[in-house]
C-alpha cells in the first residue's frame, strides 16, 4: 500500500535530522551516520507496512540503525579501532528497542552539532549549503539539485565530497562554546541566508523565485533560533526571513515577472509571518543585537509595518542603513541608504550620496546605480538625463525580465514616470 | 510554505474535566518540540459556544444569536496551524498530538 510507504516516509523525514545527529555521535563520520539512517528507512519500509508504525518511531529507527553500526564494524575490521570507542554506548542497547534512544536530553545537542558540522568552515561555501541542504533540509539531493539547476551528479558529487573533506580535516563534532561559537556562528548564518536568497531571487533558471528554497531556509532559522535563543544574529536572521517571506506571493506578478516593492500589494503580505518576524526582531533588540542580521530585519520591519511607500518611516530605514554600512561596508547597502535618504529627505540629497558612490568606481557594472540614478533625475526634472541613465542601466543587466522592466520605464518617461525601489 | 489547519472536534454536551497537571506538562513538551522543528507557527484553543455568538446574513438582514449554540454537535476545540512540506507531514504530526492527548478526533485540512 503507497499509504503506508507514504506514512513511513514522512516519520523518517521529520525524524531524520534528529536521527543523523544522533548517530553522528556514536559512530564520528557524517557519511557513515547517514548511510545508517538510510538503512534504518530501509528497514522501516519493509516492516512497517505489515507490523503498523511502532509507538516511537523515532526510537525504532535509532535502534535499528545503531544495531546495524555494531554489526558493520564488527565485520570491518579497518574500523575496529572505532568500535573499541562506540562499543560501550551501542552495546548497552543492542537487546531491543530502545525508548531512551532519542529522549534524552541530548537531541538539541545532536542536531545543533549537525549544525556546525555542515557549516564547517574547511569547506567552501557551495559545499556547506549543499551538505547543510542535505542534511538538515531534509531535501534529496535530487531536489537539491532541480532547485539550483545544476546536475544531480554535480551535487551529489559536492555533497560526497564535502563529506570526506570533513572526515579529513579531523573535525571534532562538537558544539562549539563562547569564543568558538561566536567565530563558527557567523558561517553557519550566511549558509541559511544563502539558501534563502537563491530562493528569493533564483540565479539559475526560468523561475524568478524558488519558494521552496527560501521554506527551507526559513525553517532551518526557525531550528536554530529555537536551539540558540539567546544569540541576537540568530533571532535577527529568523526575523530578516520571516519577513522576507511574508512578501513572497506579491513579489510575483501573475505573469512570474517579479514586483517591486513599491508596486506591491501589500495586502497579499503575510500577516502571520509579519508578526513572526516582528516577535523574532524584538527578542534580538531585546538582547542587545545590532549586527548586521538584526539590522536588516530592522530595515525590513519597516517596511511590514507600512501599508504604503508614503507611510514607510523613511528617516528610521535611513539611519538603519547608516550603521549598516558603518558595520559591514558595502557599495550596495550604501546604494540602498541613497533611496531612503531620497524618500526621507529629498531627491537631490539621495542623488548627492548615488553620485559620492559613482564616483569610487566601485559600482560601475552593476545596473541598479544607473536605474536608481534614473529614478532620482526624474523626480529633480532631468528627465533627458534619466533617458540616458535607463539606457545604460538596460545595457548592463543579463536579466530579461528586469531588462523589459528598465526599458518599459524608458518608454513611460514623460516627466511623471513613478520611481521604483529596491525589491 | 503549505500550511495545514489541525484541530480537534469536541462535543459540549459531554463535560470534559479540565486538563491534568501531567497533560499540561506533556502538551508544554509537545508544543516545545513542534516549535523547535520549526513546524509548529500558531496555536490556540476555541472557547465554548456559550462566550460566543452567531451571526447570520439573510435576505439582506444580519441576526445575530448569543451562544450557547446547543444544535452544535461537531464543534472545533484546540487548533493547531503547522507548516508542512506536505500533508504526510501534517498527518505525522496530528498523529503526535493525539497520541499526547490520549483519545480523541483530530481533523488537518490544508489552509490556502
Amino acid at each position: 500500500m503507497s499509504d503506508a510507504r507514504a506514512a513511513t516516509e514522512a516519520v523518517f523525514r521529520v525524524e531524520r535530522t534528529r536521527l543523523v545527529g544522533g548517530l553522528l555521535r556514536y559512530v564520528g563520520d557524517v557519511g557513515l551516520a547517514e548511510d545508517l539512517a538510510q538503512d534504518a528507512l530501509v528497514a522501516a519500509l519493509e516492516q512497517w507496512p505489515a507490523d503498523g508504525v511502532p509507538r516511537n518511531p523515532g526510537a525504532w529507527l535509532m535502534t535499528v540503525a545503531r544495531r546495524r553500526a555494531v554489526d558493520l564494524v564488527r565485520r570491518d575490521r579497518v574500523l575496529a579501532d572505532k568500535y573499541a570507542l562506540v562499543a560501550p554506548t551501542l552495546q548497552s542497547t543492542s537487546s531491543g528497542p530502545d525508548e531512551e534512544a532519542l529522549d534524552g536530553d541530548g537531541i538539541d545537542d545532536d542536531v545543533l552539532r549537525l549544525v556546525f558540522v555542515a557549516c564547517h568552515p574547511v569547506l567552501p561555501p557551495a559545499a556547506r549549503v549543499a551538505l547543510a541542504l542535505r542534511l538538515l533540509g531534509g531535501l534529496t539531493t535530487a531536489e537539491i539539485a532541480r532547485a539550483y539547476g545544476q546536475p544531480e551528479t554535480t551535487v551529489a558529487q559536492r555533497i560526497s565530497r564535502a563529506k570526506k573533506t570533513i572526515a579529513q580535516a579531523g573535525a571534532p563534532f562538537e558544539v562549539p562554546t563562547g569564543d568558538d561559537r561566536a567565530a563558527r556562528l557567523p558561517s553557519v548564518l550566511e549558509v541559511v541566508y544563502l539558501v534563502f536568497n537563491e530562493g528569493y531571487t533564483a540565479t539559475a533558471g526560468d523561475d524568478w523565485a524558488r519558494p521552496e528554497l527560501c521554506f527551507e531556509a526559513l525553517r532551518l532559522a526557525r531550528v536554530l533560533a529555537a536551539l540558540l535563543p539567546d544569540e541576537p544574529e540568530v533571532l535577527g536572521l529568523q526575523a530578516l526571513l520571516e519577513l522576507q517571506s511574508s512578501r513572497l506571493d506579491a513579489r510575483v506578478g501573475p505573469d512570474g515577472a517579479p514586483v517591486l516593492l513599491a508596486d506591491q500589494d501589500r495586502r497579499r503580505w503575510d500577516r502571520l509571518l509579519i508578526r513572526r518576524g516582528l516577535d523574532a526582531l524584538a527578542r534580538a533588540e531585546a538582547r542587545g543585537g545590532r549586527g548586521p542580521y538584526v539590522l536588516q530585519a530592522a530595515i525590513a520591519a519597516c517596511h511590514a509595518r507600512a501599508f504604503s511607500v508614503d507611510e514607510t518611516d523613511w528617516t528610521r530605514i535611513a539611519a538603519l542603513y547608516a550603521e549598516l554600512v558603518a558595520l559591514v561596508p558595502s557599495p550596495v547597502v550604501e546604494l540602498n541608504r541613497a533611496v531612503a535618504v531620497a524618500r526621507a529627505v529629498g531627491p537631490q540629497e539621495g542623488l548627492d550620496v548615488v553620485d559620492a558612490l559613482a564616483a569610487t568606481g566601485t559600482l560601475d557594472a552593476y545596473h541598479l546605480l544607473p536605474s536608481v540614478r534614473a529614478d532620482l533625475l526624474v523626480r529633480l526634472g532631468r528627465v533627458d538625463e534619466a533617458r540616458g541613465e535607463l539606457v545604460r542601466a538596460a545595457g548592463m543587466t543579463a536579466n530579461l525580465r528586469e531588462r523589459d522592466l528598465l526599458l518599459r520605464r524608458w518608454h513611460d518617461l514623460d516627466g511623471t514616470a513613478a520611481p521604483a525601489d529596491e525589491t | 510554505m503549505p500550511r495545514y489547519l489541525g484541530y480537534t472536534l469536541g462535543d459540549e454536551s459531554v463535560p470534559v474535566p479540565p486538563p491534568s497537571p501531567d497533560l499540561m506538562q506533556r502538551m508544554g513538551e509537545f508544543v516545545e518540540e513542534a516549535t523547535k522543528a520549526g513546524v509548529l507557527v500558531m496555536t490556540g484553543g476555541i472557547g465554548p459556544t456559550a462566550m460566543g455568538a452567531k451571526v447570520t446574513l439573510a435576505d439582506g438582514e444580519f441576526s445575530v444569536v448569543d451562544g450557547p449554540f446547543a444544535e452544535a454537535k461537531e464543534l472545533i476545540g484546540g487548533w493547531a496551524l503547522t507548516e508542512c512540506r506536505d500533508l504526510d507531514e501534517a498527518v505525522e504530526w496530528t498523529k503526535r498530538f493525539l497520541a499526547v492527548l490520549g483519545e480523541g478526533e483530530a481533523r488537518v485540512r490544508p489552509v490556502f
